[in-house]
């Protein structure tokens, strides 16, 4: 039985990580807005700038990414 | 083993999701051993042949007037170079040959798994763990080469105040090293995903109330998968600059 609970736990983690997904979304959202915005009030420099933009991107997507690391985790490792 | 889960489970699918990212051997159905010629092997085999076909043939007339090949060759060559250039200056063009390897490597494992029926070798952690560890040791052993022990100042941040630089040395310390994982996972991740989505989609298309739905849906995922798979393999190379960049300038 008390292996059932802990199975049941298990789950219900991997469930509750997909929350970091949201904030994944919000960061990456907020990094392309900003860009977008800035973009928009000098043209000229948007081109320079798109690389940064990317890191960005890929900065806040990494944070995301180790929820679900933690999903596999627990999923296969626990 | 994952459909017979599937099966048992009630589940309305015809296959599972993540059917596609087993490893099999090509002939037979033995075991599979490190010289086994598996699914992975084969189109990571095809992937090395694509990139040399762009590369190398098309490249070898060298024509004034490029032909496709050869103007697709030059322009990705240029997009490399010139991210190299951007991110970490004029010095990290000396590495230029390993970044352009890395890029096309990825960009065309990618692009061949989103054929039908192929394999993504970069929805596997394992290949790009490995990618991701010889950046890392690469970088890391650079930095050290470079700039021996000064490189360590990359963790000691002097342009912050004396009593924070303790703490800031631990967060950077975590984060140098939680790189690998995060490059490694990032690649690996979104490829996976985005298949497995698309499996999904496949599977609900054998119900016929929602078959059209499903089909409209995996154009979409499709079209958004093509673009995922170039702007994972570029984020890839240029996190790989700015690590590069870093092992080339430590100082904070």
């Amino acid at each position: 039985m008390e292996g059932d609970i802990a199975e049941l736990g298990k789950y219900i983690g991997v469930g509750l990580t997909a929350i970091g997904m949201g904030g994944a979304a919000m960061g990456v959202g907020n990094v392309a807005g900003n860009y977008l915005s800035g973009a928009l009030r000098n043209p000229s420099a948007a081109a320079s700038q798109t690389a940064t933009l990317f890191i960005g991107m890929a900065f806040a997507e990494a944070l995301g990414i180790f929820s679900f690391l933690i999903a596999l985790l627990l999923m296969f490792a626990v | 083993m994952a459909t017979e889960a599937a099966h048992d489970e009630g589940s309305s699918l015809v296959f599972h999701p993540m059917d596609q990212f087993m490893v099999k051997p090509l002939f037979g159905d033995g075991p599979v051993h490190w010289y086994t010629i598996t699914n992975v092997t084969f189109w990571m085999a095809i992937t090395v042949l694509g990139v040399l076909a762009l590369l190398v043939l098309t490249t070898s007339k060298r024509a004034t007037v490029p032909s496709r090949g050869q103007s697709m060759a030059e322009l990705s060559y240029g997009f490399i170079y010139k991210m190299i250039e951007d991110v970490t200056g004029k010095d990290g063009l000396k590495y230029f040959p390993y970044v352009m390897t890395l890029f096309m490597f990825i960009v065309f494992s990618n692009m061949l798994g989103l054929l039908p029926l192929s394999f993504t070798t970069t929805s596997h952690i394992a290949v790009t763990a490995v990618l991701a560890l010889l950046v890392f040791g690469f970088v890391t052993i650079l930095g050290f080469v470079k700039h021996g022990t000064h490189f360590l100042g990359l963790f000691w941040v002097t342009a912050a105040p004396l009593p924070l630089r303790p703490v800031l040395a631990v967060i950077e310390l975590i984060s140098y090293f939680v790189r690998p994982v995060s490059h490694s996972i990032r690649l690996a991740g979104n490829m996976m995903a985005g298949h497995a989505v698309i499996k999904v989609f496949a599977g609900f298309a054998a119900i016929a109330a929602v078959s059209p739905v499903s089909v409209i849906a995996i154009t979409a995922m499709y079209g958004l998968e093509v673009m995922v798979a170039f702007i994972q393999a570029y984020v890839f190379t240029i996190l790989t600059c700015v690590y590069l960049k870093d092992a080339l300038h430590p100082a904070h």
